[in-house]
């Protein structure tokens, strides 16, 4: 063979190299896709939480249009009628439509379940992050804000912190963010302790990678998973600790949210008075809305596997 | 480190957190918006009385001085007067402590009791319909308000059924001796059992899916396995071996639940009038009754640390490993 052909053969082969290189990187692709959606089709819990959480949401962005009526639209002379044609799921004392409240009630308890996750993902993870890798006084003292944010009884510091300053969901938002990053800043610690003895970290070290480069290109990619697991517990937490707040009255007075219907039923007598269709149907949404990030996480954790913990 | 140690620095390092908490929870009343006697002094009050009554609450004095008259209340517990009553502030709390820690301690002992065992048999039962199912229903519980299933129970064991009291603690009208007379006594029994099944619904389950979780990983160990090949019957190596060293984290879990459950307390106790810190320190913030409302606060906070210093504690015996450092 002369080395014309040679040459040419070996550009033939590259291409054709090249070809599968790039198809079995298409594969891989494609197959890592597959490996991370996987864990549906082994995890039905984890679908069936998917699911009921799209629809949740899909109620909350078209709350206007499914409702049939405004959530605060009183008619006094209807009042605390059970379901009918008119009023799918009835009416409260004020004669407001219970299944339109319910509708609009989505909107709060998502809002403030996603912020909060977010937020307790961001500083649960930098937290844990830094804390991890730098050790010695920084982890101490970090370690030391963790403690203190245990010590604190959770709801209680919440109605405070409403109560004192102004009852929205903002305050909601923040002061669920102040105590709930705890548990996710010392799972991610104890990861990292891990991590940044492994031999990547330590050769990205070694040629000269920045601090800052190593935390959030080397180690955070590898404890992703554990926030987003933690981020969907936190979900459950904060939509279950708003209804709590709103229920015992510390909410924001003008929303319409569904620990708020549970608080004007028990005022309102409607225990008494038989009205179950008001006094159920509020705590059915906040299961199924809770019960979703739940089973999200729960999906999820069957391929970690971390321990699971009360926040 | 020797024991001895290990509980001396842990019993400084609480004392030391308990104080930045209760310095937290000064500012942050402080540094509220808004008057904190708005509430007690109306319009018709002139300067002087006004004046007089911001010196009775010592509302006159200099921040640094307020602070410390706080701060030595936390070991004195003169925690002052409630701003609506005019009762001092420990006489309230003193009665209500026993009623949280009554209704609380049922209320997870029975969780733990049902939890556990039910977390082993779910475990057992790895992989079959009764375990999907039964995990499941452990997740259901955990999404359910405990205020809902509260109203819930009392809609159905209360009116519909007229088997168990509405909520309060006690018939009114009736007085007894002593705390303990009124504990042990019939009817304060038909009270306590609705609120603590409602709060034990909502708690097993975290006792149940560690216990599951747990469960699995001791099963797939050695030791298991060898006693299996023993011939020792599948009963008791699950029970003998694995329960016994699956319980571990389960224990250390005890005190997040029982500090969980402290907190919890201001939701259940509003849900049955029952009096305790929890309602009270919810019944205070409304009415910007501060003084009630920040030693509540204080006991609560006292009462999780606690908890979590006996986790320390309970973990280090259960697990001869632990060496305390």
């Amino acid at each position: 063979m002369s080395d014309q052909n040679k040459t040419a053969l070996d550009s033939e082969s590259n291409v054709d190299a090249l070809d599968t290189e790039l198809s079995t990187w298409r594969e891989r692709q494609a197959d890592a896709w597959r490996r991370r959606l996987a864990f549906l089709k082994r995890e039905p819990m984890g679908l069936a939480g998917i699911l009921i959480l799209l629809a949740i949401v899909l109620v909350a962005i078209f709350a206007p249009v499914i409702a049939p009526y405004e959530p605060t639209e009183t008619d006094y002379g209807n009042s605390l009628a059970p379901p009918s044609a008119e009023h799918p799921l009835g009416t409260d004392s004020a004669g407001r439509d219970i299944f339109s409240q319910l509708v609009f009630g989505a909107r709060p308890a998502l809002q403030i379940g996603l912020l909060s996750a977010i937020s307790v993902a961001f500083v649960g993870m930098n937290v844990g992050l830094v804390a991890g890798y730098y050790g010695g006084y920084v982890d101490d003292a970090l370690m030391r804000l963790v403690d203190f944010a245990y010590g604190i009884p959770f709801t209680p510091f919440i109605i405070v912190l409403v109560a004192l300053w102004e009852p929205s969901k903002w305050t909601i938002v923040g002061a669920i963010a102040l105590l709930l990053w705890r548990q996710t800043a010392r799972v991610v610690r104890s990861h990292v302790l891990n991590l940044k003895e492994k031999p990547f970290v330590k050769s990205a070290r070694t040629v000269g990678a920045s601090d800052r480069r190593i935390i959030y290109r080397h180690i955070a990619p590898n404890v992703l998973p554990l926030v987003f697991l933690y981020g969907s517990f936190a979900i459950a937490w904060a939509i279950l600790t708003e209804a709590a707040i709103s229920y015992l009255g510390f909410g924001d007075p003008t929303a319409v949210t569904w620990g708020q219907m549970l608080q004007s039923a028990q005022q309102s007598q409607a225990l008494a008075r038989d009205a179950w269709w008001w006094f159920t149907m509020p705590g059915i949404a906040i299961m199924l809305t809770v019960i979703s990030a739940f089973l999200i996480g729960r999906g999820y954790e069957e391929q970690l596997n971390p321990e699971l913990q009360e926040p | 480190m020797g024991l001895k140690e290990f509980v001396t620095r842990r019993i400084i390092q609480i004392v030391v957190l308990y104080f930045a908490i209760a310095t937290m929870l000064f500012f942050l009343f402080r540094a509220a918006p808004g008057d904190p006697l708005a509430a007690y002094i109306g319009t018709g009050f002139t300067q002087e009385q006004a004046a007089q009554i911001r010196a009775t609450f010592g509302l006159d004095q200099p921040i640094h001085v307020q602070y410390w008259k706080y701060m030595t209340s936390l070991v004195t517990f003169n925690f002052g007067l409630s701003y609506i009553t005019g009762d001092p502030v420990w006489g309230i709390i003193q009665d209500r402590i026993w009623n949280t820690l009554v209704l609380m301690g049922t209320s997870v002992i029975l969780a733990y009791l049902i939890g556990v065992p039910f977390g082993a048999y779910l475990a057992w039962n790895r992989g079959t319909k009764r375990e999907r199912f039964g995990v499941v229903f452990a997740l259901i519980s955990r999404s359910a308000p405990v205020f809902w299933t509260g109203l819930l129970g009392i809609w159905i064991f209360s009116f519909k059924l007229g088997w168990l009291p509405a909520g309060s603690m006690s018939q009114p009208g009736v007085t007894y001796s002593s705390k303990l007379a009124q504990f042990t006594s019939p009817s304060f029994l038909r009270h306590l059992i609705l609120p603590a099944l409602v709060q034990a619904f909502y708690f097993y389950s975290l006792p149940a899916l560690l216990m599951r979780n747990s469960m699995l990983e001791v099963m797939n160990e050695d030791f298991v396995d060898f006693a299996e090949l023993k011939g020792i019957s599948d009963f008791s190596v699950m029970l003998k071996h694995a329960a016994r060293n699956a319980l571990l984290p389960i224990v250390t879990a005890f005190a997040v639940a029982a500090g969980f459950a402290v907190g919890g307390s201001v939701v259940l106790e509003t849900v049955f009038a029952w009096p305790g810190l929890g309602r009270e320190m919810v019944r205070a913030v409304i009415a910007n009754d501060y003084p009630v409302a920040q030693a509540t606060f204080l006991i609560l906070a006292g009462l999780v640390l606690v908890a979590n210093f006996l986790a320390d504690l309970a973990y280090g015996y259960l697990d001869p490993r632990i060496t305390y450092d």
